[in-house]
């Protein structure tokens, strides 16, 4: 690509989408909205294509003197690749889930989503800390007029909730980063990423970015803001929600807390574990007794999350790349399942799971994305919720064995969850008439689902394509995590090879010899 | 030090004294017909003033500053960059005045030249470098206040403003002077540079007394916590523009005293003043939050909300570094654009009679009827609470990285924290504007003026101003420095 600023180009087709989406008429912005993230699609494309896999660490970089005090400088790993191209991945496909059930304050709408955009790429693209800061808090401002004007019933309670603790969780994370740049004397992450601050001090700075991305991922017990914002959120702003700004969370413990100080890290390892462990059973549970279908689903992402948590701790290769593998998953997964949630809320505006019943019969296009998308949540081998799942519990297992007994329970509550869900909702038989006379699904939801569902799958069957880019840059998270590992209860002694097969048998003096007696026979 | 170039620097203040007299016979003989005239001539003034003091500053001639009439007058960078401040303040409440007293006819020329008065005693207050100039400019600068205070001669609340305003703020005249004495008793002396070296080997107890009177004194200029009493009465009795001018100029001069007194003239005794400023912050920030939230009246909440900010630029002075000064003065220059933001806002909400609107309850749902004007309101709210991408966060982010630099790592975690509950209601605002159901209160249009006024602020906190804080940090680095010149 030269010298061209693609990062940059990135941020500036949604900031100019936006600011031209406030004066347009409501189709004119919708049009906007889906033109300027389909080029944003384009781009990120195009990023992922050239991206050098193997090639230099950070790529892209782009550095411009402009502020006081920070830099405006950017640029991209692997891991920060696969993210952007999430988000710019799933912004279409949340302008047109938005297309028809949006009708009051279209531009305002549109602007704010796109704004959310490019705050997104922001976070994951900044190579500065107080960038990152900047692009990590700003996005609170969309999200709360997301969420208070087009939300639901409780939609206010929600978004104050919503941006009250998370900006507590990161106000603290900012008097952190002041410190680590008075102490270091640099913003830049990739040098921050190779700093060693001194381990009493580490404990700090880890508790305080911990606060922040805690309740930004959301960890038990700090999850509390997530399914009152999901609920009241529109269903485009759920999966934007699930889908890319949890993720900010996980990001945030893979770029910042692992690198930077491995050895807090390991020291509050059992933290981290103890609350993933706590998260899935709870949360598990308390999904299985949801009557809101979103509701049910968030604090399915809660479960997921923790599995992300734990991958992330386990300290080594399998574990980070399921973490990764599982953000991505979940981010395709739970925005589909938000999203089939809302072509039905479009029907019968009504998220109760009672109401619907047999969908099945009459919406039978419907239900195969369904089941798709369930099973990919619940991590059925062929999906990307499998391979996620998988190589996360097997990262976990060299680290603790019960934390990986614990976790996998939550496995099999999330397949009850996710298959009662289903059997309520899709089988069964058509208890209301207005449920049963609701139509299959149009074009445009055709259009939402499919690209989803094809990378699902994609990333089920051949998870190679989207692990690749992110290996490097994996290995050299796992080298520096290498001198503050813990020892693992489940660490498998490896004892020289045996010489032969495990069927072969020992050819044993005489015994051997009668054989071969018994053959001349 | 030659009476020529005494003249030089003190020519701000002289220009502004000169059109001041001159406008005030013109009031006198011309009468009410002459206001709007005055106004204009005013703003030129103000204008013209604040340009020398540009000149001043930008000149390499001066780069040192220099004193005037024998050491009790300094022109240098910090005095320049809070005048401009100052000026810029003055001139941007004297614009949307006129509009306001449009119902009430009760605009008079005597307004501008009150103000003009107030922007002279205040320019004396932040050059000096001596008690009595000190003194005489704050009583000049308050003696005005208090008439604008009650300007609104036919509203009851404005009247008790004034008066409220006058017997507390000679009250806390009272307590300063009286650390004053008790400075000068101790120390001999009554110019900075003779107190800081007098301070320099050692705090006698009665110094001490002095020294805390006088940031008492000084804490109720600036409505620190305990002594913020006044301010909401006053914000809410005072007519509107006269209350934006209140949180503005008058308190940058009156931060900009405080930081000369104390790391200039206190400046070798920094712990002896650090835990009373470390305590009037915390506490400014959790009263001015907590005391906002159950508020109904816009003017109100303002008041308590320059309360809070008041807490985190003494967290900059807490740090007593250069650093920590520079950053106080890039706040200042974001809360002056924010404050004069906020209540240009506030001051074009009328209703359909051509009343002022301030209750919060009748601004719900504004951004359907006025969505511009609830654009630029959610952007001051949002950069007041001090939310990123938005100048506030600056402002904050500066004075808090002092703070760390400094150490005070405790300090700046508990502000911050703090600053969530203050977020609180200014979201709360932000809601009744753009989550509510219209009240469809807020009617008619406003003049050109007070948009060009609000839209200038507004860029300014917007995130175009990221692109100035190399300059403006510049600035303020150049004022700190001049602030610890004698160190």
């Amino acid at each position: 690509m030269g010298g061209f600023p693609i990062l940059s180009a990135m941020l500036g087709v949604p900031l100019v989408a936006a600011i031209a989406c406030l004066f347009l008429s409501d189709n004119g912005a919708r049009w906007t909205a889906l033109v300027a993230t389909l080029v944003n699609l384009a781009l990120g494309i195009l990023l992922w294509l050239n991206y050098d896999i193997g090639g230099a660490q950070w790529q892209f970089v782009e550095s411009e003197d402009l502020f006081a005090g920070f830099k405006y400088a950017l640029g991209i790993d692997g891991i920060a690749l696969m993210l952007i191209v999430l988000s710019v991945f799933l912004m279409p496909i949340c302008i047109l889930a938005s297309w028809e059930s949006i009708t009051k304050r279209v531009g305002e709408y549109m602007a704010a989503f796109l704004f959310m955009e490019l705050l997104m790429i922001g976070v994951f693209a900044a190579q500065d800390l107080f960038l990152f800061y900047i692009f990590f808090e700003a996005g609170l401002i969309p999200m709360y007029l997301i969420i208070g004007i087009w939300g639901g019933d409780n939609r206010i309670y929600a978004s104050y909730k919503f941006f009250l603790y998370t900006l507590l969780g990161s106000v603290l994370m900012l008097i952190a980063m002041l410190w680590m740049v008075h102490q270091s004397g640099t913003t830049d992450i990739p040098t921050l990423m190779q700093y060693d601050f001194p381990a009493g001090a580490q404990t700090w700075l880890w508790l305080a970015f911990f606060a922040s991305f805690a309740v930004k991922m959301p960890m038990w017990p700090v999850h509390t803001w997530l399914p009152d914002a999901h609920v009241q959120a529109p269903t485009a702003g759920s999966v934007i929600l699930a889908g890319v700004l949890l993720k900010m969370g996980g990001y945030g413990f893979i770029r910042f807390s692992l690198p930077m100080f491995p050895e807090a890290s390991a020291q509050f390892l059992w933290l981290i574990l103890g609350l993933s462990m706590a998260a899935v059973v709870i949360t598990s549970l308390i999904a299985l007794v949801q009557h809101d279908m979103k509701k049910l689903i968030a604090y399915s992402s809660v479960a997921h999350m923790a599995i992300v948590t734990a991958g992330l701790f386990a300290f080594n290769q399998q574990g980070l790349e399921g973490a990764m593998v599982m953000m991505l998953s979940h981010g395709l997964v739970s925005g589909a399942l938000f999203l089939c949630v809302g072509v039905i809320y479009d029907r019968l505006h009504t998220r109760e799971i009672d109401r619907y019943g047999g969908l099945s019969i009459n919406m039978p296009q419907y239900a195969i994305f369904f089941l798709l998308f369930t099973m990919a949540s619940i991590g059925l081998p062929g999906t990307s919720g499998f391979v996620a799942e998988f190589l996360s519990l097997m990262g976990v297992y060299e680290v603790s064995s019960v934390a990986t007994f614990v976790l996998t329970t939550g496995i099999i509550l999330g397949a009850a969850y996710m298959l009662y869900l289903y059997r309520r909702v899709a089988f069964g038989e058509q208890k209301n008439a207005d449920a049963a006379a609701m139509p299959d699904l149009n074009l445009r939801e055709w259009i939402m689902l499919g690209p989803i569902a094809a990378a699902v799958l994609w990333m089920g069957v051949y998870p190679e394509s989207f692990l690749a880019p992110m290996r490097k840059d994996i290995a050299a998270l796992d080298a520096r995590l290498a001198r503050a590992e813990p020892a693992g209860d489940a660490k498998l002694e490896a004892k020289p090879p045996r010489e032969h097969n495990a069927n072969y048998i020992e050819p044993s003096g005489d015994h051997g010899e009668g054989h071969e007696s018994e053959g001349e026979h | 030090m030659s009476y020529a170039s005494s003249f030089y620097f003190t020519l701000p203040e002289i220009i502004l004294s000169v059109s001041g007299l001159i406008l005030l016979m013109v009031a006198a003989f011309a009468g009410k017909p002459s206001a709007r005239l005055v106004t204009i001539l005013a703003v030129t003034a103000l204008f013209g003033a604040g340009i020398f003091t540009a000149h001043l500053l930008c000149d390499p001639a001066f780069e040192l500053g220099g004193d005037a009439f024998s050491g009790v007058y300094r022109m240098d960078a910090f005095g320049g960059f809070a005048k401009i401040l100052i000026y810029v303040a003055t001139i941007a409440c004297l614009i949307v005045t006129p509009r306001f007293f449009d119902k009430s006819g009760e605009y008079r020329p005597e307004y501008p030249v009150l103000m003009i008065f107030g922007a002279v005693g205040m320019g004396m207050m932040v050059s000096a470098v001596d008690l009595m100039t000190l003194y005489i400019g704050l009583e000049l600068s308050s003696l005005s206040s208090y008439v604008l205070a009650s300007f609104a001669r036919s509203d009851d609340r404005s009247a008790e403003a004034g008066l409220k305003y006058f017997v507390l703020g000679a009250l806390a005249s009272g307590i300063l002077l009286y650390g004053m004495s008790l400075v000068y008793g101790f120390t001999g002396a009554t110019d900075y540079l003779s107190i800081r070296a007098a301070m320099s080997d050692g705090l006698s107890g009665g110094l001490l007394f002095g020294v805390v009177f006088v940031l008492a004194g000084l804490a109720f200029k600036i409505a620190a916590v305990p002594f913020h009493m006044w301010t909401p009465d006053v914000y809410e009795g005072a007519p509107t523009p006269v209350t934006a001018f209140f949180a503005t100029a008058p308190k940058v001069a009156a931060v900009a005293i405080l930081m000369r007194m104390s790391l200039d003239a206190f400046g070798t005794q920094v712990d002896a003043w650090r835990q009373i400023v470390i305590f009037a912050a915390l506490a400014s920030i959790v009263v001015g939050a907590l005391g906002a939230i159950g508020q109904e009246n816009l003017k109100r909440l303002l008041a308590y909300s320059s309360i809070n900010n008041v807490g985190f630029i003494l967290i900059g002075l807490a740090a007593g570094t250069q650093e920590g000064a520079s950053g106080m003065l890039v706040y200042l220059a974001f809360y002056v654009a924010m404050t004069i933001g906020s209540f240009g806002a506030v001051l074009m909400l009328r209703d359909a009679q051509g009343n002022q609107v301030e209750k919060i309850a009748d601004i719900a749902g504004l951004s359907r009827s006025h969505g511009a004007l609830a654009l630029c309101l959610a952007v001051m709210m949002f950069s007041l609470a001090g939310i990123p991408p938005l100048m506030g966060f600056w402002g904050k982010f500066v004075v808090f990285r002092a703070a760390v630099n400094a150490d005070l790592i405790v300090l700046a975690a508990l502000g911050i924290a703090a600053s969530v509950i203050g977020a609180f209601y200014y979201l709360k605002i932000v809601k009744v504007m753009y989550f509510d159901e219209p009240a469809e209160v807020v009617e008619g249009k406003s003049d050109t003026a007070s948009w060009v006024v609000l839209a200038l602020a507004t860029i300014f906190v917007s995130p175009l101003g990221f692109l100035l804080t190399s300059w403006l940090g510049g600035w303020a680095d150049r004022a700190a420095a001049a602030l610890f010149f004698a160190a």
